[in-house]
């Protein structure tokens, strides 16, 4: 098994024209994800070496069943093509797109939650990876095989890097999860780690927090009630100072709140082991599953 | 982006808040030609992104052309916190019998805008919000619905606001949510609101945040930049489309993905280093973008030893590794670079460089050891 994305992933992208949109969702396709349609507004009707183009979410989901939706539109048109795919009946849209106005990322949100059957991951992030059965959106495939190791992560690269920290000691793993380094993902890491600890093939769960807000205070406490699971953490963002963006819109520690010292803090009360580097996440992950 | 309170005073004005006249201005005679055109007594306030401004000395009173002449003087360049005074805002003077205190933030936690009032304004809040957290009304305002007549008035009894200005003070806040969400803010804060002893309520002071990302709808707040406090590196950085903090060690840091420079940071830090930056050259970066960026990384004088940590995945290693012996053969720099390349074409990477041979561009293998290696390098040049 594995979350969010798997065999049944029936891939609708938005933006397959566009040279970014069509280059990963071909590079989706080539990995083995069912990649079954595009859209496109003008452009119904062409296709992309094989992939049928729609000008709307609609007549996709009517033309080809699409259950997961790929954005991958331009920052301003991105909130827009988000509601779209939930209008049209898709259950899991993941937001590729970096850069999107924090309040029309509120307003996707707050509209999201009256609709309990969708599940929104992103924005600004690298998608969803579960190897073997599917990829959804840019995480680079090639470094990571099946196994028993769950990921959910705020930033991309620093997922790689993690990922194949684990990989070089002979770690797979069940889904990478990137849910984005944006100020209001549609997903919080306790939304992911529920999702880990309900799935018979993850193990243990990584989780790669950053400084800004306060998802992983909240994760830490959820972990205290309701995971069973190992959980190995790490906080990037340390030796940041305050009231600097730290390259992801998210990445700010604002007077007192969103530090990284807090967030370690709470994650090592609930017996969360943090790692400092990411190689020490990794040699964590090793010694809990006695690899 | 952070607003000087003239700036934010300035979208206060475009959502008809009540605010007091005045104008910015840089030198010292027009800061005299604004204190006549408002009258006196006015005010004199230092315009600098950071609070603490009248203990500083930054804020005075003047009652004529000669002590508004004086001040100016001597706030126009003052040192305050750090930040160097190069605008003044001269605006007229007001008595107040009483000081409240409002604020929307985004909260990210609820994901809803949070609105704040208290009638225990003028003060540090955050020390209220610690003593007295009962003292501020809140509310969370559904983004669907936005913020009603209504909310305002709730917040406004809940805060015991007296009762002859309730519609005024929520009429205030509705403004104030008007500011918030039209010009897309992620922080708008009033501190204090006065209420003057003809119960008149005036917002005294403005600060602003403004989503960045939201600036092309905007493009007049785009101009709204504060050109006294703009780093030189970090202006070059944002001509050329890289992700760059000053800061203020002395390891130049180059990486790809936010939370892996970041990362790096700390790493660097561990290993009883300073890194003089963070910059995120961003995904596929290109032979042309990695020279331009390195060019930003040693204009910072400071930069003893220049770190590369790159992990690829749509980035892929021989293009930054081009790139990088382009930058060194162009530019010729002085200081040693240290270089660790993982992932996509990490093999070819490596065999690039180490057929350039370049003096000073030393190859790493993995993270720890590349930061212990920079932080050496940096040390034997101090």
């Amino acid at each position: 098994m594995s979350i969010i994305v798997g065999n049944q992933t029936r891939l609708c992208v938005s933006g397959i024209t566009g040279r970014e949109g069509s280059y990963h969702a071909l590079n989706n396709r080539s990995y083995g994800t069912q990649v079954v349609a595009g859209v496109t507004p003008g452009k119904g009707g062409l296709d992309v070496e094989g992939i049928p183009v729609f000008d709307t979410f609609r007549d996709a989901v009517a033309a080809t069943d699409a259950n997961t939706a790929m954005i991958f539109v331009p920052a301003k048109f991105a909130a827009d093509s988000i509601l779209e795919a939930e209008d049209a009946g898709i259950a899991t849209i993941i937001a590729i797109t970096e850069g999107i106005p924090a309040h029309d990322e509120l307003l996707v949100y707050n509209a999201l939650q009256r609709n309990p059957g969708v599940r929104l991951i992103g924005p600004n992030c690298p998608g969803v990876l579960s190897p073997g059965e599917a990829n959804v959106g840019i995480i680079p495939a090639q470094f990571f095989k099946q196994g028993n190791v769950g990921v959910v992560s705020r930033s991309g690269t620093l997922t790689y890097q993690i990922g194949n920290e684990l990989a070089q000691r002979g770690f797979g793993n069940s889904t990478i999860v990137g849910i984005g380094g944006d100020p209001v993902p549609g997903s919080s890491f306790v939304d992911v780690i529920a999702l880990f600890e309900a799935d018979p093939q993850t193990e243990l769960i990584v989780m790669s927090g950053e400084i800004g807000g306060s998802a992983e205070e909240e994760a830490a406490a959820y972990i205290a009630e309701h995971v069973s699971k190992p959980v190995v953490g790490y906080i990037a963002g340390v030796s940041a100072p305050p009231g600097r963006t730290m390259g992801h819109a998210g990445a700010i520690v604002s007077g007192s709140s969103g530090g990284a010292p807090a967030k370690i803090a709470a994650l090592e009360a609930v017996g969360v082991r943090v790692g400092r580097t990411p190689t020490q996440v990794a040699a964590i992950a090793m010694e809990v599953l006695g690899g | 982006m952070d607003l000087l309170e003239h700036q934010g005073k300035q979208l206060f004005e475009r959502h008809g808040m009540p605010v007091l006249p005045g104008r910015s201005v840089r030198t010292v005679d027009d800061a005299v030609t604004v204190a006549e055109e408002v009258g006196y007594p006015c005010v004199i306030k230092a315009q600098v992104k950071i609070g603490g401004r009248g203990k500083a000395g930054g804020i005075k009173l003047a009652k004529n052309a000669d002590e508004a002449r004086g001040h100016a003087t001597a706030i126009i360049g003052m040192d305050i916190r750090g930040l160097t005074v190069h605008e003044l805002l001269i605006q007229r003077a007001t008595d107040i019998q009483d000081e409240y205190y409002a604020a929307i933030v985004f909260d990210r936690a609820a994901k809803k805008p949070l609105v704040m009032l208290s009638i225990r304004g003028g003060m540090d809040i955050e020390a209220v919000a610690d003593e007295e957290p009962e003292a501020i009304a809140t509310l969370h305002v559904d983004p669907l619905i936005g913020f009603r007549p209504f909310h305002g008035r709730r917040l406004a009894f809940e805060a015991g606001v007296a009762a002859d200005v309730v519609r005024p003070v929520a009429a205030l806040l509705g403004q104030m949510y008007e500011v918030f969400a039209g010009e897309e803010a992620m922080l708008v804060e009033v501190n204090p609101i006065v209420i003057t002893p003809d119960r008149t309520v005036i917002a005294l002071d403005a600060k602003v945040t403004l989503d960045d990302n939201a600036l092309f709808r905007h493009p007049d707040n785009a101009e709204l930049t504060d050109p006294g406090q703009i780093d030189p590196q970090e202006a070059m950085a944002t001509e050329r489309g890289l992700t760059y903090v000053k800061l203020d060690g002395d390891i130049g840091i180059f990486g790809n993905g936010a939370g892996l420079v970041m990362s790096t940071l700390d790493v660097v830090a561990q290993a009883g280093g300073a890194p003089a930056n963070f910059l995120d050259a961003g995904g596929g970066a290109k032979a042309e973008s990695i020279t331009a960026a390195v060019e930003v990384i040693l204009s910072d004088t400071k930069v003893r030893a220049v770190l590369f940590n790159v992990f690829g995945g749509i980035t892929r290693c021989d293009e930054v590794a081009r790139g990088l012996i382009e930058a060194v053969r162009t530019l010729e720099p002085a200081v040693p670079f240290v270089v660790r390349l993982d992932g996509t074409n990490d093999v070819e990477a490596r065999e690039l460089l180490q057929a350039a041979n370049l003096p000073g561009v030393h190859a790493e293998s993995t993270m720890d050891g590349a930061a212990a290696r920079v932080v050496e390098l940096a040390r034997a040049l101090a």
